[in-house]
């Protein structure tokens, strides 16, 4: 469980033995939405510093997870997501307004402006909505999979989280619980390095995260996160397992996280500019379109034109979300339980009668 | 009407509920093939299977967790905690999760579970086998909170908590499990959320009291009126969304109110009931609101009859709120 799967080997073909030999028309859609990804990150950092939003979490260097994860999807499955995982939402069809929405906290934003930027979710596609406290979506996933497996429905959930995310006692509740009523879950850790500035080796004194599984009963995988393909195989298989009734898997995915831990965070502190410059030369992106231009799908032009047409998406989403108005001051009370109460509506008055 | 005890009508809600909407699942430790620790859940195993009656793990967050992961995904899991003390390793998913699904998705997902839990003191359980933590929960946006202390209110509340689509703590008071005894309609018997139960009606003085105290209040109010003293009695059995309305039609006309529960004191559910009645009938009030309730103390074991309210301290502050 230590050894690591990979798919693109250094000189950017494809292991044959592992390739899930894709079409190309999935391949091309994988590179788009990674560049996609990319840009919505640069540009939300961007507005950030320009004041514009108050906060963001970045993904910027485990874009292999997240879309790779979500192309392995199917409509029907649950995902519950962590706050650096929009690769999914964004590889599932989740369009970027409702993301950009949710970062601006206005009209535009699906959740009415109710959290912090990077707590999306999307019912459509059953991402489930995010929420702060670490690893506390995990044993939900598992109750979202069991209740599909007593109605004998073909689905699975995916729960995605950090490696500090397996410290946690949820960690262990949910392992134990779909080890126990083999639910349909994949637990998919990405192994970025780093809680904050706390590194791996501060989590666990196990030999690596994937080896934890055995402890539960089920299988634990390792992969190489910063490879697209490789990601989108395993979680691939992984999920087809578990839709068979062959039950919950352990992956962790080995990638790094270039950039903040949020824009909050100055990860100079932490960690040396060598350490960064050699996982940069990983980049996930750059590595997905070397194995592309191998194949004949890209060349440097239509690398350069997808970056463009990404950049472009993102600006044109956020011009649209920045002209919608503020969300109405009386939703602050609405959604709290299904019908508003007397004490809520009794606030709301006051307030309402307090802008008179 | 048939006569039941509080525990056969709480086991009769759960045996109806899932007989009428497959979506019910009961999950917690020792609830299936044991029939639970205080046997509520007794035969349901047998009945409609291990696939809707469900052992888990013993991991209160796990439970918790899990429930609402069926909840999103269409069940209605009604989840059992052994003893109401156990149920801080779950904080986080009530108050976190459970709690706030709805609000934070803007109504996208929302997490229809009940947790039942037996709570309060009065079986010699000592410190981890008597809280009452209702505060907690009420303290909690997004939370409804219910504590039945009548057979008939506690099927037809847990029925309305079941077929209801907010998060219900339900809590149960376990000394009156056996002790109790009253009449409750048969067949399927809803009591709406959010409705208080005047026990006794009275011109006085206005107790307002729930789960365990109840009764003791009752009690309190029949040695009031040896003593010439007409107490009405109010049972909010849904504490939160308060059915303050009752309450306040109440302490206006009696112009005095005493609160009595069996958590502790300081920052007790009672500590609201009386903010929210000084707000509202001030100028009726003769006397100031005063509560009886359990010492700012660990529940203890040897000294349980000095710490819960007992008849006689309710009485004498219905007698310090006559004589102010
Ligand atoms: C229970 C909990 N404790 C602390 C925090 C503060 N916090 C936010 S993210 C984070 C680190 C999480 O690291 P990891 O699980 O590895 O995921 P990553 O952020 O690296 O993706 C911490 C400590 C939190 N959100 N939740």
């Amino acid at each position: 469980m230590d050894s690591m799967i990979s798919v693109i080997r250094p000189d950017g073909t494809a292991d044959p033995e592992q390739d899930p030999g894709l079409p190309e028309e999935d391949l091309l859609l994988l590179y788009r939405k990674m560049a996609l990804l990319r840009a919505f990150d640069e540009k939300a950092i961007a507005l950030q510093r320009a004041g514009r939003i108050g906060f963001f979490v970045p993904s910027a260097g485990q874009e292999a997870c997240s879309v790779g994860a979500g192309h392995a999807l199917r409509d029907g499955d649950w995902i519950f997501p962590s706050y650096r995982d929009h690769g999914m939402a964004l590889m599932r069809g989740c369009p970027l307004e409702t993301l950009l929405g949710q970062i601006y906290g206005n009209a535009a934003d699906p959740t009415r402006g109710r959290q912090m930027p990077s707590h999306w979710c999307d019912r459509s596609i059953r991402l489930v909505s995010v929420s702060s406290p670490v690893a506390t979506q995990l044993p939900q996933a598992v109750g979202a999979a069991y209740a599909a497996k007593l109605r004998g429905e073909k689905v699975a959930s995916i729960a995605s989280f950090g490696d500090g995310g397996t410290s946690t006692g949820e960690f262990h509740a949910a392992m134990n619980f779909a080890g126990v009523f083999e639910t349909p879950t994949v637990f998919f850790c990405e192994n970025n390095q780093y809680a904050i500035s706390v590194p791996v080796s501060r989590q666990t004194a196990a030999s690596s995260l994937a080896v934890k599984a055995q402890a539960y009963g089920f299988r634990g995988i390792r992969v190489d996160g910063n490879d697209v393909l490789a990601v989108r195989k395993v979680v691939g298989d992984a999920l087809a397992r578990a839709r068979d009734g062959k039950g919950p898997t352990l992956i962790e995915a080995l990638t790094y996280r270039i950039g903040p831990h949020s824009t909050s965070d100055d990860p100079t502190i932490y960690r040396s500019a060598e350490e960064v410059a050699a996982w940069r030369e990983k980049d996930p992106i750059r590595r997905f379109a070397a194995f592309l231009s191998g194949r004949g799908l890209m060349d440097d032009a239509s690398i350069d034109a997808a970056a463009a047409e990404a950049k472009e998406a993102v600006r044109k989403a956020v011009e649209v979300v920045e002209a919608a108005p503020p969300v109405p001051f009386e939703s602050l009370f609405e959604d709290v339980y299904a019908e508003l109460p007397w004490h809520l509506a009794e606030a709301r008055d006051a307030l309402l009668a307090g802008k008179e | 009407m048939p006569q039941a005890t509080l525990l056969q009508a709480i086991h009769d809600a759960l045996l109806e509920g899932m007989a009428r909407d497959p979506r019910v699942i009961l999950l917690g430790e020792d609830v299936g093939r044991e029939g639970g620790v205080f046997r509520m859940t007794q035969g349901l195993m047998r009945r409609f299977g291990q696939e809707r009656v469900i052992d888990t793990p013993l991991n209160e967050g796990g439970i918790i967790g899990m429930a609402i992961g069926m909840a999103l995904n269409g069940m209605r899991p009604v989840v059992e905690i052994e003893f109401a003390d156990f149920i801080y390793p779950a904080f986080d998913q009530i108050v976190s999760e459970l709690a706030k699904m709805r609000y934070r998705s803007a109504g996208q997902f929302t997490a229809p579970v009940v947790v039942r839990t037996p709570s309060g003191g009065g079986i010699k359980g000592g410190h981890y086998h008597s809280q009452s933590p209702e505060a907690y929960f009420v303290h909690t946006s997004g939370l409804t909170v219910v504590m039945p202390s009548t057979p008939a209110d506690a099927k037809g509340l847990l029925a309305s908590a079941m077929g209801g689509e907010d998060p219900v703590i339900f809590l149960e008071p376990k000394a009156l499990y056996r002790t109790v005894r009253g009449e409750v309609p048969e067949g399927e018997h809803r009591v709406p959320i959010g409705e208080a139960r005047i026990a006794r009606s009275g011109d006085d003085l206005t107790l307002v009291a729930w789960g365990a105290m109840a009764p003791v209040a009752e009690k309190a109010a029949g040695l009031a009126a040896a003593e010439g003293v007409s107490v009405e009695v109010i049972d909010p059995r849904t504490l939160w969304p308060l059915d303050i309305g009752t309450i306040v039609g109440s302490v206006n006309r009696t112009g005095r109110a005493v609160i009595l529960h069996e958590a502790p004191r300081s920052c007790g559910f009672g500590a609201e009931v009386a903010a929210l009645i000084q707000e509202r009938c001030f100028l009726h009030l003769k006397a100031p609101v005063y509560r009886v309730a359990g010492f700012d103390t660990p529940f203890p074991y040897a000294l349980e009859k000095s710490y819960l309210p007992d008849p006689r301290r309710v009485l004498a502050a219905v007698r310090a709120a006559m004589a102010f």
